[in-house]
């Protein structure tokens, strides 16, 4: 039935679902998506390119041209941006865009960890829970949900605030409110896989609960595992820059995009806007190019769903 | 459904508890001694023997199982100790600023499903068209944008740059807070944390309307004639908008998370500021009470979520 009124129009047999053409574009008669393969095309090798150059930049720049990122200037303190600073300067007469990248690599940095932690706790939660079924498996998902209903910026803040200072703290405030997603996304993989005839396979084959989950399950949830550690990235980093714009984040000597942002608050206040508005247009500009490079990589997906739909 | 509800507030409370324990464990588990933060700087002139008796007094040398007890017994009687930040008891201290944060959180609410309906109807409506694609990309780039850059944008540029509206507080400096004075000053954080919170409800109604239009029901109706917005308001929405009932329930601690930063931004008096401050302060019975507050709140928003769901859908059976 659904497939009526698009076999009408398209002549290849597209799916039904999000691709449902407009009223108006139908009635134009014009295939949909016609640019959509070029789009797709643009929008990974952007974003792509653009989370090359800045983490490019962020990790190598500093470094190599020299630039000291705390270098204080009270000749030229809060300059708009101009030729000499492209991004102004702080009320130290710190160069911005200098600040800005090593504060980017502070925040990709930590960020990273906490992604990778997270996502290897979320892993064997998730793995184990799936495997083992039972009262462990409903024990964990409670444990997920237990979690979950605490707003995490304010876990966060409180296990920041008991261990103040360190970055260790961050991280592990950062790490134990991240993995739950991840650990509902791998549980799920393992219950559908552990049916599959590979795993009975191995299991005929004399191998053991734990050789099962190692040899034969993990590697097979390791691209799903993959992908949301890319996608906590952006969170891990967002989350940061909050803590430490509330002044709960990393000591002040690990100036993070957030530090400089609070920092930058009583600027705002008396009209040096690019001392937050350029830092936080580096963060969005992380943030869109991972949302694009995770699109990119779930669209890719889709074709091969819908071959195993046709079959 | 009465089941349901049973079950669900069940496993609230050794949620709850569980959560209370955290909190009291990981405090327990600290580095800092909240003597010292009692104290400010007042420690180096106090007495050791008056020291002793203020420990005696916040009862902070027993462990932490029978602190965490008492703690239990205190608020099974409505006592949730004393903050030492505020220097008031705590449950003064929420009864002063819940409903301040609940006015932001509710109208901030409010604003954000106005704003998610009525983008999320037009841009799937005229899926590819301009709006869309403006809509979709300004949606995509406010998701990257922490909620205070946005606070602090509108700060700059509406109170200061144009000085229409107040920077921040309930009211201005010393005045009653009367319904104009409150009203005005909330304008800018509702507006701040509704068009922070739209984003992603305007891409998942979009998302959940379009493959809504493509359902035989739709199809249906286009089929037998019926006008356009007759087809997309009355018959693809009320699809669309199921699972978007669920959604919000889900979205509720990323309501609280929004209300902390602009709450923090625009020196708002709720108790989200408090928690920060509490967090700079190590104020501990603050911080525990305000967590296991929000905690209780966003498990009863999610089992509301639910419970609409159940009325409005009569497929979705309430023993699932």
């Amino acid at each position: 039935m659904a497939d009526i009124t698009v076999t009408q129009t398209v002549p290849s047999p597209a799916a039904p679902g999000p691709g449902w053409r407009s009223a108006a574009r139908r009635r134009a008669g014009t295939p949909r998506g016609r640019g959509a393969p070029v789009r797709s095309r643009v929008r990974l090798l952007g974003s792509g390119g653009v989370l090359v150059v800045l983490v490019a930049s962020a990790l190598l720049v500093p470094w190599l041209a020299g630039l000291d990122d705390r270098a204080v200037d009270y000749a030229a303190v809060r300059r708009p941006p101009g030729p000499a600073h492209p991004f102004g300067t702080d009320e130290a007469g710190r160069d911005l865009l200098v600040r800005s990248l090593a504060g980017l690599r502070i925040s990709l940095l930590v960020a990273a960890v906490c992604a990778v932690v997270s996502t290897v706790l979320g892993t064997v939660l998730g793995a184990v829970s799936g495997l083992a079924g039972g009262w462990t498996d409903r024990l964990l998902m409670r444990l997920v949900d237990a979690v979950n209903a605490v707003p995490h910026l304010l876990l966060g803040i409180v296990i920041v605030a008991l261990y103040r200072g360190s970055v260790l703290a961050v991280i592990a405030s950062i790490a134990l409110t991240h993995w739950t997603s991840v650990a509902r996304i791998v549980r799920g993989e393992v219950l559908s896989l552990r049916d599959r005839p590979f795993i009975d396979a191995a299991i005929s084959g004399g191998a053991g609960r734990r050789r099962v989950l190692r040899r034969h399950l993990l590697p097979a949830v390791v691209p799903q595992a993959a992908l949301c550690a890319v996608l906590i990235l952006p969170h891990a980093v967002w989350h940061e820059t909050a803590l430490s714009f509330l002044g709960l984040g990393l000591p002040p000597h690990l100036a993070s995009i957030g530090n400089i942002l609070g920092d930058g608050r009583d600027a705002v206040l008396v009209g040096s806007w690019w001392i937050v508005a350029l830092p936080s247009a580096l963060l969005v500009a992380v943030a869109l190019a991972v949302a694009g490079l995770g699109g990119s990589w779930r669209d890719r997906m889709v074709p091969r769903r819908r071959s195993e739909l046709a079959l | 459904m009465r089941q349901m509800v049973a079950r669900r507030l069940a496993f609230a409370v050794p949620v709850l508890v569980l959560v209370a324990l955290a909190v009291f464990l990981l405090g327990a588990a600290s580095p800092f001694d909240p003597i010292f933060q009692y104290y400010g700087v007042g420690i180096f002139t106090a007495s050791a023997a008056e020291v002793a008796r203020v420990r005696e007094t916040l009862n902070l040398d027993a462990p932490v199982l029978v602190q965490f007890g008492q703690w239990l017994g205190g608020l099974a009687t409505g006592d949730l100790g004393h903050s030492r930040s505020l220097r008031q008891p705590v449950v003064e201290v929420l009864v002063q600023r819940v409903p301040w944060s609940l006015l932001l959180a509710g109208t901030g609410l409010v604003l954000a499903l106005v704003l998610a309906l009525v983008l999320g109807v037009l841009t799937a409506w005229r899926q590819g068209g301009w709006l869309d694609r403006a809509v979709t990309a300004t949606a995509h780039a406010l998701e990257g944008l922490p909620s205070f850059v946005l606070a602090l944008g509108a700060v700059a540029v509406l109170a200061l740059g144009l000085g229409w509206l107040p920077a921040g507080g309930l009211t201005d400096a010393g005045a009653e807070p009367t319904f104009g004075q409150v009203a005005r000053h909330l304008v800018l954080p509702v507006a701040v944390l509704g068009v922070s919170q739209a984003p992603w409800l305007v891409l998942h109604l979009r998302a959940s309307l379009l493959s809504a239009l493509a359902e035989d029901h739709v199809i249906g109706a286009r089929a037998r004639g019926l006008a356009e917005h007759v087809v997309v308001l009355r018959h693809a929405l009320p699809t669309a908008l199921l699972p978007l009932v669920n959604l919000l329930g889900a979205r509720l601690p990323e309501l609280v998370t929004g209300a902390v930063l602009v709450e923090v931004v625009f020196s708002w008096p709720g108790i989200a500021s408090a928690v920060v401050s509490a967090g700079l302060d190590l104020d501990f019975p603050l911080l525990a009470a305000i967590t296991l507050l929000t905690t209780a709140a966003v498990l009863l928003g999610a089992l509301l979520a639910d419970v609409a769901v159940l009325l409005l859908d009569p497929r979705v059976r309430a023993d699932g």
